[in-house]
Formats: structure tokens, C-alpha cells, sequence
């Protein structure tokens, strides 16, 4: 039986492509994601940045109206299918899940592996349609316009049909993990709240994503075969494609929010170090927010020619997911009160993420307000609404669990002054971008439009310069996190002080196996008052915390001490 | 046959505790997929409840032109199917690997059997034009019978969600075939004893789903 | 900005529109409020419990289950006040009076046709009588389209083999912008009009003057509103040929055969664009104008040939 030799982790434990290409490993699983991801990330945002450009003036500024249909389109898919929904949970989630429920793995490894080929194969075919025809018409692929134009549609489908399995896959697994494998003591009462929020968005792609499946496939079908159920020449019904399309769309965005939930759960908790003011309430909160997410779906449609009926049941229901999400929100603040709030890095994407997500947040009720609605529906309202729900929220929460997450990753640690820059303008640069998207919406700028009335320039080109902004933060955390590696200090076992496992019973970065012996938990994830001895000498604590309560116990070793060789 | 490693027999992987703890993981994880099998379906019964309701009577006329002997037929021959899976777990739960094999073969060959009753379906419908959507021609005399009165309205629509509901639960049938191919394979190299037959385990839990979905298919389609 | 409008909301054009604009504003205020607690507490929380020993370790916090509660049983009371104060609202839109005067719309990529009781039609501009209800029955010629007017307050989507309508009643003349805010292709941009509200006489003035027989070249140039996304009549190539001076030329199609533009081509063109296809286009031209009237056919076919 072997301890890996010290100084040896998952990263160096073993080299050559091969060893990453075909790991099983969790945690190179998730730096591969990262990379992917990123990539995504990237692309999208900078097909993004051609939007704003061309919306700088009216009339054409870089591109013709095909052009521009194309690219936010393309936009859209990209950030959605490509980046937002894997970002948290396969990129993260794969990384810090397995070590947090005090797992040597996820429950099925080969699968995992699977997961990432298959997003990679789905996001490869559906980029595809760069060149297989052209595809227009927004992410929303609404029928009939979304079959009478070029084969183009037919490769988007796929490609998102076949991301869906992927998706599906790592919600399945990440289920069994926590379920299954949690270490001895970890009760579903001390799970982080990361955990939970996991669990609870696995859900949501566990029971949402096969309806996309089969949306997408009959979409694909009308195409291919005409087989006449959306297309109303044919006999078909587009409001149906609406009402399937929706049906998994939605729960998609609490797929997308609810791992950003964990990630600020878990930021709060650190950074004031202090438990998480109602931890029940906020557990459970993602789980109503997951269920609630399955009824609300019509609201996107409420000048589609739905019944009245439905759409005013889906109103009423759309206001009370408000009400888990506010308890969320509350509870966040709460954490800060009578705690010991240190202003890092990560805490103050945290700090952000309630202002921008509140925003966001709010404007949606006002979109579920039946008659608000009608007026702001496909407007820069609605546009404003959703980037400061999934840029301001998901993407921001995401930048800061990759900024708390970065030292455990690769052992380096960033430029915090750079860092604190960057966080800076990325929440100027957002805010003047999207802001004035609010006013646009609601004076009666309609969205997907490439030429606009005069009257609207003004906002429209701050919105631009806005986007600027923003890139330049984006850019300079890529530039200062891509530094680290070659710059950057070693970072301590446990620098910001938090008590998961990931940080109090794992080397930085991590053991290949992540643990030697499988960790017995005594207490909570937030039980500071509990673990007053890891502080006696200030902030950052350097010894693994392998005693247990605090109270001087000795250290618990678990039945199973062995690991196979390699 | 244990890990020299973890003191554990060699079936279990590295990352779980236990036998039973690797076991649990992987009936958890089927179920699951299972689940996910499920919506995917649901999907498609929406979309048949929903022409349904719409056009009562196209649906009525058109359930005619299925053929209810064949249906009916292959809904015994899955039924056997699902019998000789549960056999099979059941003698291998006693350690009879030889049972576990027959039973395995059996279920190949009647899921092989329904695949051919289907193909004889489709044909049988194709020759009268009977396709999904755009391309639907109803044309021909057979038995006495003009295929020309099937083209009602919607009746394209009927046939596309026919198509595209056996078509899918098809595509099942055969992954399953494939599914029972690979684990006679392991069967045949003595891989399953009664410590050990998780896969053959959720490979019939598969199977009784690609099953059940059937028993819906047949009356929806075929009967009312 | 505009004249009574705000900074938010351009200038409510009907009395509907008003009501929608004060639960906007109710809403709005609210969440402000709501959020303005939520980031002073924050920002006080932030400053004031900022760490000062790095071996602070803060005790719990007892919780209270009764600001627990408040903040879901408040927020529950207010989204109750919203969804009642909408849902009577959007009743209100959803229900035009019986006596509204009717027009019927008809989208076609990119472009609108409005369709008078009175055999008159109009195409950028939608004349409607000033303190009248009107209703636009709606539908659409090919893809989904979406029929707003933002100081109106209305929108509803328009679907192909189905009729949508949304109901209005303008209470000042003026001028006001139409906007298609469904994704419709190329040109979804450009899928504008204007509703021009006249009073009562002049409204009537106007349907008299419409009804009466106009020379076809002038009809045509009415009628060629529909075609304007794609055809410019100045030479200038669009997503179709330019129609200026076409006519007497000899035009070569993809499958390599030519012909010379005359009437018959001209009328083909419109009612069968399929049959031949101009090189270096793409077979895009929508086949629904074949639903023209014939007076309309050859007013277009007239107007094209008076094109230089
Ligand atoms: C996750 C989702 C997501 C994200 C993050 C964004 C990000 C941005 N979006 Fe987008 N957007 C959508 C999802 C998203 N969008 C969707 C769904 C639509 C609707 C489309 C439709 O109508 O169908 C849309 C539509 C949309 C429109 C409306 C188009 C129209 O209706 O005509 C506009 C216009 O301003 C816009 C702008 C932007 C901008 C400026 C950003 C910026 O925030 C982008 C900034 C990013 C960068 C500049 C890249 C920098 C990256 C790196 C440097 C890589 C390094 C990596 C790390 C730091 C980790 N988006
Ligand atoms: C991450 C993604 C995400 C998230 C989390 C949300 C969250 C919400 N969304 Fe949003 N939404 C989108 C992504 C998202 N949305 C996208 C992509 C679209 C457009 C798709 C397209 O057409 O392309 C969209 C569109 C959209 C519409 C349709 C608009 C239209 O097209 O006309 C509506 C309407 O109801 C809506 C509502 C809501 C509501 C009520 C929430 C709620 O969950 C918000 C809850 C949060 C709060 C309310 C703030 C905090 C709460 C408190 C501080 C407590 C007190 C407050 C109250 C009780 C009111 N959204
Ligand atoms: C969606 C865009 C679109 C609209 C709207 C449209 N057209 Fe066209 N039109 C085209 C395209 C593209 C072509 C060239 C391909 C072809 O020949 O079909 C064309 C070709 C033509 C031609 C033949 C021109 C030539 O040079 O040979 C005529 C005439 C014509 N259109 C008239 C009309 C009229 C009249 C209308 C309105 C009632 C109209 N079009 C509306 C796209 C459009
Ligand atoms: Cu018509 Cu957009
Ligand atoms: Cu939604």
C-alpha cells in the first residue's frame, strides 16, 4: 500500500497527454471542463462583443443583418448550452463535490469521463452549423421560422440533443454521489450548502433534459421529414414547440442559478466566517426552487395565444418562486451580521452577486406581472433581465468560486491586487452594459433587432462602451489567473480559512486519491465556533485538520485506510 | 479473487467502501437513467394526447390501420421477454450460470422476434404509402379495402407520432439486443456469480421499462 | 424624454396603457424599496463586522424564527396585491368592447397589410378614429410575427392559420410606432409601421378616399410597401434585384435559362416566384402574394413598369 510520496498530486502524479485525455480522475475531469468551458466562454462573449459593436449606431456599423442575426444566435447557444449550464456543475461541481462529500471519486468515474467526451462531440457539432447553413433566429429555435431555413438547424439540434446527454449524465452521477458516498458523520445536515444546491439543480437535469431531448428530435424531424406536429402549413401546432421548448427552458435556468446559489452559500460562510444564517431554510429553499421551477414555464409565452387560463396559473406561480429565492438572499445578508466579513477576492464577486442577482431578480417578477408583461415581452427589458440573472448572477458567482476555488486547483495563488481590479471593472463594465438595456426595453426597443429608430442611440452606445469595460476585466482575470502558474505564490493548505473538506482534509492541490483516510466528520460546514483552534495563529491555516471536533479528540481513523497501488 | 489492496472482493472498484455500497451506487444510477427513459416518453405521450383531443375522430379511424393481431402479438413476445430476464437474475441470484445463460438467449431471440413483426409492420405500411407526415399518400387496394379513405385531416400527423413512438421505442429494442449481446459475452467468460450481477441486474431493469412502455404503446396506437 | 412620457415608459397613447403604467410603477417602487434594504444592510454588515483580529471566530447567531418568517409572509402578501392588480389588468387588455371597430391584419415576412371593413387597405400606415375601440384581428402568411405598440401597451403574436388580436383605443391623434417583435428572418428589423390616429372625420374621410378607384400605378405603389424589405426601386441590390428599370430587359435564372421582362414575366414573378429565379439570388420571395387581389396585381405590375 502506497501514501503518494509527498509532493505528488493529482496534477504530477502523472504526465502526457494520455494520462489527462483518458483520466478518470474527478479533478483532472474538472480542469478539463475548464478549459472547454472557458473556450466557450470566450467565443461566445466574443461574438458578443461583435453584437454590441454593431449596435453602436443604427443602420449597419460592421455587418449586415444576416450577419448579425447569426451571431447572436450563436451567442446565445454558445453561452447557454456550451458554457452556462456545464460551467458550475461539471466544471466545479466535478472538482470540489466528490472531495466535499469525503469521496475518493464520483460514484462512476467512466461515466464521467463519458460526459466530457459527449459535451465535447455535441459541442463540436453544433458549431458545425458555422459552416453547415446558416441558423438564425435565436436560441429559441421557435418553429415554423426555425425549419424554413438552411440544414443549419439540423446541426444545432444535434449538437444540443447530444450536450443534453451529457448534461443528463453528470446530474445522474453527481445524484448517486451524494447519496451514496458520503464519508461517515456527514449527515445531510452538514453537507455544504454547495452540495445541496448541486443536488438539487441534478435534479432539475435529471427530470428536464429528456424533454429537451425529445423537442429538439421532433424538431429535427419536422425538418428532415416534415412530419407536420409544429408546422402550422403542415397541420402542426407552433404554439406546442413553445409550450415543449419552455418546458425544459425554464427548469434550464434554475439549472443554471442554483449551483451559483452553492458557490455564494459557501463565499458567505467563508469569507464571514460564521455559519450560514438559516441553513435549513436555504437547503431546502434550492429544493422548492427546483420543484416550483417545473410550473412556470408559460410565462414566456403570454402573448404567444396560450389560454388565459394557463397563462394567469403561470403567473401566479411564477411570483411565488420569489419567495424561496428571497430567503436565500435574506439569509446571504444575514451571514455578514455579527460575523468577521474579510473583503477578498472571491467575497467581493459574492458581495456583487446580490446586488446584480437582486436586479435581476426583481425585473423578472415584473415580467411575470401578466400585464407588465405584455408591454416589456421580447423587448431589451426582457434582454436586461436575463444577463443580469445568468451574466450578473451565474457568471459573476462563477468567478468567484473559480477565484476561491484557483489556489486548490493548481496550488498557485493569483495577484489579489489585480484581482480586486478586475472585479472592479467587470461590475462597472456589466452594470453599464446592461443597465441602460432596462430603460431601452421598456421605452419599446424590441429585441433580436439588428437596426433600430434613431431615438434609441444613445443608450444603445453606452451599452457598447459598456461591454468594453467588461471585457477588459474578463480579460485581465484571464491574463492574471493564466500568470499565476508561472508568478504565482504556492498557495497555503487552506488560506481562506473555510472548513469543507476540500480545505481541512486534503493537500493543496489535492492527492490524486484526495484522501489517504476516508475523513470522519464531526461538524458542520459553517461550525466556526466549533473549529476556534484552526485560527489561533490568524487567517490562513496550514495544518490539515485531522482532529476531529476541536475538543481535542484524537484523530479518527475510518475502517478503510488502503488504496490500490499504481 | 479479492483486491490485494483493499481487502475487498476484485469486482470493487477502488473508490467505494463496499460491495454493497458499489452495488446501492449502481441500482441508484440505473434507476435514475431510468427516470430520465421515462420523461423522454412522456414527451411523445403530451404530443399524442394532444392531437388526440384535438382530432378524436381522425385518431379513431386511423387506429384501424394498424394491424392489432401483429401489435398484440409482439406485446406477447415482450411480455416472454421480460419473463426470461427476471429468470435470468433469478438463477443467477442462486448461482446457476447456466440457467442465466439460456435465459439471456431467449430474451435476445424474442427481442429479435419483435423487431421482425415491426419490420413486417412498417413495410406492410410503407407499400400503401402510409409515411410519416409531408410524405403521406394512403393509395392502393388491398383485401377489399381502399387505403385513399385514410386520407383524412391529420392523418399525417397520426403517422408521424406512430413512426416517431414505435420508431423511438424500436431503437430501444435494439439497444437492448445489444445490451444482452455484451452481457452473454461476460456471462459466457463467468463473470456473474451470485456475489456479483449488477449489470445483468439493471440490464433487466432496462428491459422491463423498454417493456412497460410498450403495454402503453399498444392500446394508445393500436386499439383505441 | 418624449413629452409626458419618463426616463422608463414612453408617453401612454391610450387610457389602458395609463393603467398598465401605474402597476409598473407600483411594482417598480416596491422592488426598489425591497432592494435598497437588501444592499444598505449588506453594506453596513460589510463595514461593520469587517475583520479586525484574523483570530476572530464570531459565535453563532441565535435565529429568529420570526424574522424568518416575516420576510415570507410579506413578500407572499405583496406578490398576492401584484398578481391580482395584473391579472385585472391584463383582463382588461385581453377583453375588447363588442363594438370595436374592426380591422384585419395580415403579416407576411416583412411587412404588414391592414385590411378595412370598407374594401379599403393600407400597409405602412394602420389609420385608426381617435377615442373609437379598435380590434386588429390578426394573422399571419408564413412564420410567427408579433404585433406591438409600445405607447399602446399591446402585443400579441401572430400565427400562421390562426387569428390572434389585441384591442386599443387611441385617445389624442398623432403618430405611433408598430413594431414586429417576433423573429421573422432577415428583415425582423425592419417589419415597422405606424399607426396614424385621425379624428372620427378625418377617419372617415380617409376610408371614403381609399375605397375610390386610383390609377393602378398608384394602387401599386401602395400595395409595393409589402415588397420594400427586399426590393429597392433606386438600383440598388437587396435581398432581391433592384426593380428599378427592369422592365424590356433580358434577365438570366439559375437553371440557365433567360427571358425578358414583360408584363406576363413581371406578373409570374409575383404570383409564382419559384418558377424561375434570378441568378445570384436565393429562392427566399414568399409565395404569399399570389393571395393578392387582381386589381392589386396589376396596379404592382403597372407601378414596376413605370420604374425607371
Ligand atoms: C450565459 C449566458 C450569456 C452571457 C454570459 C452573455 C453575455 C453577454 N451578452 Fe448575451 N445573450 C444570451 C446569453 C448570454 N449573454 C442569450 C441567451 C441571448 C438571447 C439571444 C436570442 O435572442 O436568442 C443573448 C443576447 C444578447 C444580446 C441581444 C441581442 C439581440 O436581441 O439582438 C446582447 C446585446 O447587447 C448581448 C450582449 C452580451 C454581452 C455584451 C455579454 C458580455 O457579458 C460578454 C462578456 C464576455 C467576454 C468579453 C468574453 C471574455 C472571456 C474570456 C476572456 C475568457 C477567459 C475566461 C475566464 C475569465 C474564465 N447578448
Ligand atoms: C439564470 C437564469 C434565470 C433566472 C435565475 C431567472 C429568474 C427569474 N425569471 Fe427569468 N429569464 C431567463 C433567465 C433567468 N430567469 C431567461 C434566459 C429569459 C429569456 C429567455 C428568452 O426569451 O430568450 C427569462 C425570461 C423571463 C420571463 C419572460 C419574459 C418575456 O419573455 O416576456 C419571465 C416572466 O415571468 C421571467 C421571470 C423570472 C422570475 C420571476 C425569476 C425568479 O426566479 C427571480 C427570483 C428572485 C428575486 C425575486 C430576487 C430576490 C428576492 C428577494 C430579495 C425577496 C423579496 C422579493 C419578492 C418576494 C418579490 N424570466
Ligand atoms: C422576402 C423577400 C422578398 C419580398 C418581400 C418580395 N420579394 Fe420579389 N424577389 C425576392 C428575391 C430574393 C428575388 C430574386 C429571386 C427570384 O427570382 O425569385 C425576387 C424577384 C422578384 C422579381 C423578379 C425580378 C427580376 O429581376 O427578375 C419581381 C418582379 C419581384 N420579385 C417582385 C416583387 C413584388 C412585387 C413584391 C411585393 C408584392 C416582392 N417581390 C416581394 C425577394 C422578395
Ligand atoms: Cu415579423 Cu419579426
Ligand atoms: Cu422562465
Amino acid at each position: 500500500m502506497s501514501h503518494s510520496a509527498p509532493g505528488l498530486n493529482y496534477l504530477n502524479h502523472a504526465k502526457g497527454f494520455k494520462s489527462w485525455a483518458l483520466s478518470l480522475d474527478h479533478k483532472r475531469i474538472g480542469v478539463m471542463y475548464m478549459v472547454a468551458v472557458s473556450l466557450a466562454f470566450l467565443a461566445g462573449g466574443i461574438l458578443a462583443l461583435l453584437v454590441r459593436l454593431e449596435l453602436l449606431g443604427p443602420g449597419e456599423t460592421i455587418m449586415g443583418p444576416d450577419a448579425y442575426n447569426q451571431s447572436f444566435t450563436l451567442h446565445a447557444v454558445l453561452m447557454i448550452f456550451a458554457f452556462i449550464i456545464p460551467a458550475i456543475p461539471a466544471v466545479m461541481g466535478n472538482f470540489v463535490l466528490p472531495i466535499q462529500v469525503g469521496a475518493k471519486d464520483v460514484a462512476f468515474p467512466r461515466l464521467n469521463l463519458a460526459s466530457f467526451y459527449i459535451y465535447l462531440i455535441g459541442a463540436a457539432i453544433a458549431m458545425t452549423a458555422l459552416v453547415n447553413g446558416r441558423i438564425d433566429g435565436g436560441w429559441t429555435f421557435y418553429a415554423p421560422y426555425s425549419t424554413s431555413i438552411g440544414n443549419g438547424i439540423l446541426w444545432v439540434t444535434s449538437g444540443v440533443f447530444v450536450m443534453g446527454f451529457s448534461s443528463i449524465l453528470t446530474g445522474l452521477n453527481f445524484i448517486v454521489t451524494v447519496h451514496k458516498m458520503r464519508a461517515p458523520g456527514l449527515t445531510w445536515n452538514r453537507l455544504p450548502l454547495f452540495i445541496w444546491s448541486i443536488y438539487a439543480t441534478s435534479i432539475v437535469q435529471v427530470l428536464a433534459t429528456p424533454v429537451i431531448g425529445i423537442t429538439v428530435l421532433l424538431l429535427f424531424l419536422e425538418k428532415a421529414l416534415s412530419i407536420g406536429i409544429f408546422d402550422p402549413a403542415l397541420g402542426g401546432d407552433p404554439v406546442l414547440f413553445q409550450h415543449f421548448f419552455w418546458f425544459y427552458s425554464h427548469p434550464a435556468v434554475y439549472i443554471m442559478i442554483l449551483p451559483a446559489f452553492g458557490v455564494i452559500s459557501d463565499l458567505m460562510g467563508t469569507f464571514s466566517r460564521h455559519q450560514v444564517s438559516g441553513y435549513k431554510f436555504v437547503a431546502l429553499s434550492s429544493v422548492a426552487i427546483a420543484f416550483l421551477g417545473f410550473l412556470v414555464w408559460g410565462h414566456h409565452m403570454f402573448v404567444s395565444g396560450q389560454s388565459a387560463v394557463s397563462s394567469i396559473v403561470f403567473s401566479l406561480i411564477t411570483y411565488l418562486i420569489g419567495i424561496p429565492t428571497g430567503v436565500k438572499v435574506i439569509n446571504w445578508v444575514q451571514t455578514m451580521y455579527k460575523g468577521s466579513v474579510q473583503l477578498k477576492s472571491p467575497m467581493l464577486y459574492a458581495i456583487m452577486f446580490l446586488f446584480t442577482f437582486s436586479i435581476g431578480g426583481f425585473t423578472g417578477i415584473m415580467l411575470g406581472v401578466l400585464a407588465i408583461d405584455v408591454h416589456l415581452h421580447d423587448t431589451y427589458f426582457v434582454v436586461a433581465h436575463f444577463h443580469y440573472v445568468m451574466m450578473g448572477g451565474n457568471v459573476i458567482a462563477a468567478l468567484g468560486g473559480l477565484h476561491y476555488w484557483w489556489p486548490k486547483f493548481f496550488g498557485k495563488m493569483y495577484n489579489e491586487t489585480l484581482a480586486k481590479i478586475a472585479a472592479i471593472l467587470v461590475f462597472t463594465g456589466f452594470n453599464v452594459t446592461f443597465f441602460p438595456q432596462f430603460i431601452l426595453g421598456a421605452q419599446g426597443m424590441p429585441r433580436r433587432y439588428y437596426d433600430y429608430l434613431p431615438q434609441y442611440e444613445g443608450l444603445h452606445a453606452l451599452s457598447t462602451y459598456g461591454s468594453w469595460i467588461l471585457a477588459a476585466g474578463l480579460f485581465l482575470i484571464a491574463g492574471y489567473l493564466i500568470a499565476s502558474f508561472f508568478t504565482g505564490k504556492k498557495a497555503g493548505l487552506n488560506p481562506w480559512g473555510a472548513l469543507t473538506l476540500e480545505w481541512t482534509h486534503t493537500t493543496t492541490p489535492p492527492d490524486h486519491h484526495n484522501f489517504h483516510d476516508t475523513p470522519v466528520v464531526t461538524r458542520g460546514a459553517y461550525d466556526y465556533h466549533l473549529a476556534g483552534h484552526l485560527f489561533q495563529n490568524g487567517g490562513e491555516v496550514t495544518e490539515l485538520d485531522l482532529g476531529g471536533d476541536g475538543a481535542g479528540a484524537a484523530p479518527e481513523v475510518a475502517p478503510l485506510s488502503h488504496e490500490p497501488a499504481h | 479473487m479479492a483486491n490485494p489492496h483493499t481487502n475487498q472482493p476484485a469486482h470493487v472498484k477502488h473508490y467505494f467502501v463496499s460491495s454493497e455500497q458499489q452495488f446501492d451506487a449502481a441500482k441508484m444510477g440505473m434507476w435514475l437513467f431510468l427516470v430520465t427513459e421515462i420523461l423522454l416518453f412522456s414527451g411523445m405521450f403530451v404530443a399524442y394526447t394532444i392531437y388526440r383531443s384535438w382530432h378524436p375522430e381522425t385518431w379513431a379511424a386511423l387506429s384501424t390501420a394498424l394491424d392489432w393481431k401483429l401489435g398484440g402479438l409482439n406485446t406477447i413476445v415482450l411480455l416472454a421477454s421480460s419473463f426470461t430476464v427476471a429468470m435470468g437474475i433469478n438463477q443467477i441470484q442462486r448461482g446457476n450460470q447456466k440457467g442465466l445463460l439460456i435465459n439471456l438467449v431467449l430474451t435476445f431471440v424474442f427481442a429479435g422476434m419483435f423487431l421482425v413483426v415491426k419490420y413486417f409492420e412498417y413495410s406492410a405500411k410503407f407499400e400503401h404509402g402510409l409515411f410519416p407526415g409531408a410524405a403521406f399518400d394512403p393509395h392502393g387496394v388491398s383485401h377489399g379495402f381502399d387505403y385513399a379513405t385514410y386520407n383524412v385531416p391529420y392523418g399525417p400527423q397520426f403517422f408521424s407520432i406512430y413512426f416517431v413512438m414505435t420508431g423511438i421505442h424500436g431503437f430501444h429494442v435494439l439497444v437492448g439486443m445489444g445490451l444482452f449481446a455484451w452481457i452473454t459475452v461476460k456471462a459466457l467468460k463467468g463473470r456473474f456469480s451470485a456475489e456479483y450481477y449488477t449489470p445483468v441486474e439493471n440490464a433487466g431493469l432496462y428491459w422491463h421499462l423498454v417493456d412497460i412502455i410498450w403495454i402503453f404503446l399498444f392500446p394508445l396506437l393500436y386499439l383505441i | 424624454m418624449g413629452d409626458n412620457g419618463s426616463v422608463w415608459l414612453p408617453d401612454p397613447g391610450t387610457a389602458l396603457a395609463g393603467e398598465v403604467d401605474s402597476l409598473f410603477w407600483f411594482v417598480f417602487w416596491t422592488s426598489t424599496v425591497m432592494f435598497a434594504m437588501v444592499v444598505l444592510a449588506k453594506v453596513y454588515f460589510m463595514v461593520k463586522y469587517k475583520r479586525k483580529d484574523d483570530r476572530d471566530v464570531p459565535a453563532p447567531v441565535e435565529e429568529s424564527k420570526i424574522l424568518e418568517a416575516a420576510w415570507i409572509v410579506v413578500p407572499t402578501i405583496l406578490v398576492l396585491i401584484v398578481f391580482t392588480w395584473g391579472f385585472d389588468v391584463f383582463v382588461k387588455l385581453s377583453s375588447a368592447p363588442p363594438d370595436a371597430y374592426q380591422i384585419n391584419v395580415r403579416a407576411q415576412q416583412w411587412s404588414w397589410e391592414f385590411a378595412y371593413d370598407e374594401g379599403a387597405t393600407s400597409y405602412t400606415e394602420l389609420y385608426v378614429p381617435v377615442g373609437r375601440p379598435v380590434k386588429l384581428n390578426m394573422t399571419s402568411a408564413d412564420v410567427l410575427h408579433s404585433f406591438y405598440i409600445p405607447s399602446f401597451r399591446v402585443k400579441h403574436d401572430v400565427i400562421p392559420n390562426r387569428y390572434t388580436s389585441v384591442w386599443f383605443q387611441a385617445e389624442e391623434a398623432g403618430e405611433y410606432n408598430i413594431h414586429c417583435t417576433e423573429y421573422c428572418g432577415t428583415q425582423h428589423s425592419g417589419m415597422n409601421a405606424k399607426v396614424v390616429a385621425v379624428s372620427e372625420e378625418d377617419f372617415a374621410a380617409w376610408i371614403a378616399e381609399q375605397s375610390q378607384d386610383l390609377p393602378p400605378a398608384v394602387l401599386g405603389q401602395q400595395v409595393f410597401a409589402q415588397c420594400q424589405a427586399c426590393h429597392s426601386i433606386d438600383g440598388t441590390p437587396g435581398i432581391g434585384p433592384s426593380l428599378a428599370g427592369i422592365y424590356g430587359e433580358e434577365h438570366e435564372f439559375t437553371d440557365g435559362s433567360t427571358a425578358v421582362v414583360d408584363d406576363d414575366y413581371l406578373l409570374e414573378s409575383i404570383i409564382n416566384p419559384m418558377a424561375k429565379i434570378r441568378k445570384g439570388y436565393q429562392p427566399v420571395m414568399p409565395a404569399g402574394f399570389s393571395a393578392l387581389s387582381q386589381k392589386q396585381l396589376d396596379g404592382l405590375v403597372a407601378y414596376i413598369k413605370s420604374l425607371e
